[in-house]
C-alpha cells in the first residue's frame, strides 16, 4: 500500500471538516515564530509535507533574545542574532505577517488584525511574554519618554538600551532590576549584568552595575555568577538581592523600592511577565492570571482542545526554565504530536525534553546549566531526571565556542 | 463482512502505523539533540561534531562513555545520564541512518 493511500484512509477516518486545502490533509496555525512557534512549524512541515502549516508572525524577521545580552555588551551586532524566514518558506510554511487579535476555538478561525479569518484543525500558540507594566506605578510613562527600559525583548529595546549604555558618563550606576521568578531565561539578567559590567571594565572604568533582585538569591548558576564578579567585575558590579521595584520615578531617574528609591543615570528595570497577549485573549490562561497549563505529551492546553502551547508562556513544569532551548524542545513534542493526531496515530506517550542554557560572563567565557526532562506517567507531568545535567565546573573559553555553535545550531534547526 | 481486499489493505495499514510509531518515536527522540548538534545530527558548525550518518555502534558506545565519565566533556555527561538504554538505542539507530 502506498503512504498516500494510507494517509488518504487515516485522513477520512480522522480529519473530518477539516481546514486544509483539497491537496493537505488538514491545516496547523502556528502564531508567533520565536524559538518555539519557528521550530514547530518546520517539523510538522519536515515530519509530513501533507499539512498545511501557516505561521503568523507580526516581525518580518526574527530577532534572538539569547546572545542578545552580547550586543549590549558591544561584542556582537543585532546583525548577528537576526535571522529571516525565507528557510521556513522552503519547508512549505506559509508565513502570514499579521497580528492574531482573538481565537474562536468553537469554530476552529483566528482573528487576524488586517487579515481575516483564518481556519484551522489544529492551533498552536507560541506568543512569548508581555509585561505587566500595571505593577510599576508610572513604568508606561517613563518607557515611552525614553527614562526606562526593559529590553527583555530582542529587538528596538536592545538597541536603546545599548545606545544609553555608549551615552552614559563614565562614573555613571546603570540599575538592572530583575522580576520576580518565574519570568524568562532564569540566568539572564545576572549574564547582562556580567555583558554591561564588561564593556564599562573597558570604556568606562568608574563606572557601576547595580543589580537590583526581587529574589532571595541570584536564581540560576549562582555560585558561577558570583564567581565571575568577584574574579571580573570587582568594584563594578554591586548585586543587592530581596530589591523588589515597584515604581519608576522619571523625573528624579531613580527606581522605587518598597521602603527606598535607588538612583541610576541608566534605568534596566524588567517587570514581571505572564503569557502572551494572546494566550489571554483565547481564554488559555490557567494559573495566576498568568500562565498556561499544558498536557506534557501534547502540548495541548488544558484549558481550550485542540490548542497547543509552547515555550514561555506555558506554566512551567517541575525545574523547567523559560528559555529558548526549552521552547524548541516544547516544540518537537508538539509537532510528533499534531502529525500523530492528524495521522490518526497515538502521540509518543513518553516524551523526553532536554535544555540547556549558556551564558557569557565575559565576550569569551561562558557556564551553562542544563537538565533532562522525562514523562513521570504517575504524575502525568514531565520530571528533571534525578542524577543527570548540572552546571559548568568552571567557566571556560572552550564552553564559549560551544555557546556560540549553540545559537548557530539552534536557529538553523528553527528556522532552515 | 469485509472485503478481501480491503482487510490485506488494513492489515498492511496497521503494520506501517506501528512501523510510523516507532519511526516517530525515534525522530521525535533525535530531535532533541538539534539544538546543539543540529537537524537530523547534520552540525551546521565546526566546533560541534555532526553526529548523522555515525556508526550506530559507535553512537551508542559514547553516549555510555559520557554516561560513565570516560569521555571528558562539558555538558554531555550530564545529558547523557538523562536518557535510558532503549532510548540512546533509538536515537543512535535514527541517526546512523541519516544521510552525512
Amino acid at each position: 500500500m502506498k503512504r498516500r493511500d494510507f494517509l488518504k484512509l487515516a485522513g477520512a477516518v480522522s480529519v473530518a471538516g477539516c481546514a486544509g486545502t483539497a491537496s493537505s490533509k488538514a491545516r496547523v496555525v502556528v502564531i508567533g515564530g520565536g524559538y518555539g512557534g519557528a521550530t514547530a512549524a518546520k517539523y510538522i512541515r519536515m515530519w509530513d509535507p501533507a499539512i498545511e502549516v501557516i505561521m503568523v508572525e507580526r516581525e518580518r524577521a526574527f530577532t534572538s533574545c539569547p546572545i542578545s545580552n552580547l550586543v549590549l555588551g558591544g561584542s556582537r551586532s543585532m546583525d548577528d542574532i537576526r535571522r529571516g524566514y525565507d528557510g521556513l518558506r522552503r519547508h512549505g510554511v506559509q508565513i502570514v505577517n499579521d497580528e492574531a487579535t482573538a481565537v474562536d476555538a468553537a469554530k476552529k478561525v483566528v482573528r487576524l488584525q488586517r487579515g481575516g479569518d483564518l481556519p484551522y484543525d489544529r492551533l498552536i500558540v507560541s506568543p512569548g511574554v508581555d509585561f505587566l507594566f500595571g505593577d510599576f506605578e508610572g513604568y508606561a510613562e517613563a518607557m515611552n519618554a525614553g527614562r526606562v527600559l526593559h529590553a527583555w525583548k530582542a529587538g528596538p529595546q536592545t538597541i536603546e538600551l545599548r545606545r544609553q549604555l555608549v551615552a552614559m558618563q563614565d562614573g555613571g550606576v546603570y540599575v538592572l532590576s530583575v522580576p520576580t521568578a518565574p519570568y524568562r531565561c532564569p540566568p539572564g539578567p545576572y549574564e547582562r549584568a556580567c555583558q554591561v559590567a564588561s564593556y564599562f571594565k573597558q570604556a568606562k572604568p568608574r563606572s557601576k552595575v547595580l543589580v537590583l533582585d526581587a529574589n532571595p538569591d541570584v536564581m540560576s548558576k549562582g555560585p558561577l555568577f558570583k564567581r565571575a564578579w568577584e574574579d571580573l567585575y570587582k568594584g563594578i558590579i554591586e548585586y543587592r538581592a530581596g530589591q523588589k521595584a515597584v515604581g519608576i520615578d522619571a523625573a528624579g531617574m531613580a527606581v522605587k523600592l518598597e521602603f527606598d528609591s535607588v538612583r541610576g543615570d541608566v534605568l534596566n528595570v524588567v517587570p514581571p511577565h505572564r503569557a502572551g497577549d494572546i494566550a489571554v485573549k483565547a481564554d488559555l490562561i490557567t494559573h495566576n492570571n498568568r500562565w498556561c497549563d499544558v498536557d506534557w505529551r501534547t502540548l495541548e492546553s488544558k484549558a481550550v482542545k485542540g490548542v497547543h502551547v509552547l515555550g514561555d508562556s506555558t506554566l512551567s513544569a517541575s525545574a523547567m526554565p523559560k528559555s529558548g532551548h526549552m521552547a524548541n524542545q516544547h516544540a518537537k513534542v508538539c509537532a510528533d504530536a499534531v502529525v500523530a493526531l492528524l495521522n490518526g496515530r497515538e502521540p509518543n506517550p513518553n516524551p523526553v525534553m532536554n535544555n540547556t542554557c549558556y551564558s557569557f560572563v565575559s565576550d569569551k567565557e561562558v557556564i551553562h546549566v542544563a537538565s533532562v526532562h522525562q514523562w513521570d506517567a504517575g504524575q502525568s507531568t514531565l520530571l528533571p531526571v534525578k542524577g543527570a545535567g548540572g552546571v559548568s565546573s568552571a567557566r571556560s573559553e572552550l564552553e564559549g565556542q560551544y555557546a556560540w555553535s549553540w545559537a548557530q545550531n539552534i536557529w538553523a534547526d528553527m528556522l532552515t | 463482512m469485509i472485503p478481501r481486499i480491503l482487510l490485506g489493505a488494513l492489515l498492511a495499514c496497521a503494520a506501517f502505523a506501528a512501523i510510523a510509531q516507532d519511526n516517530a518515536v525515534a525522530r521525535s527522540l533525535a530531535a532533541t539533540c538539534a539544538n546543539c548538534h543540529g537537524t537530523d545530527g547534520r552540525s551546521v558548525t565546526k566546533e560541534v561534531t555532526p553526529l548523522a550518518g555515525l556508526p550506530k555502534e559507535y553512537l551508542v558506545s559514547q553516549m555510555k562513555a559520557f554516561q560513565e565519565g570516560k569521555r571528558p566533556a562539558t555538558v554531555m555527561h550530564q545529558i547523557a545520564k538523562g536518557y535510558t538504554d532503549a532510548q540512546i538505542d533509538l536515537i543512535a539507530g535514527y541517526l546512523s541512518a541519516q544521510k552525512k
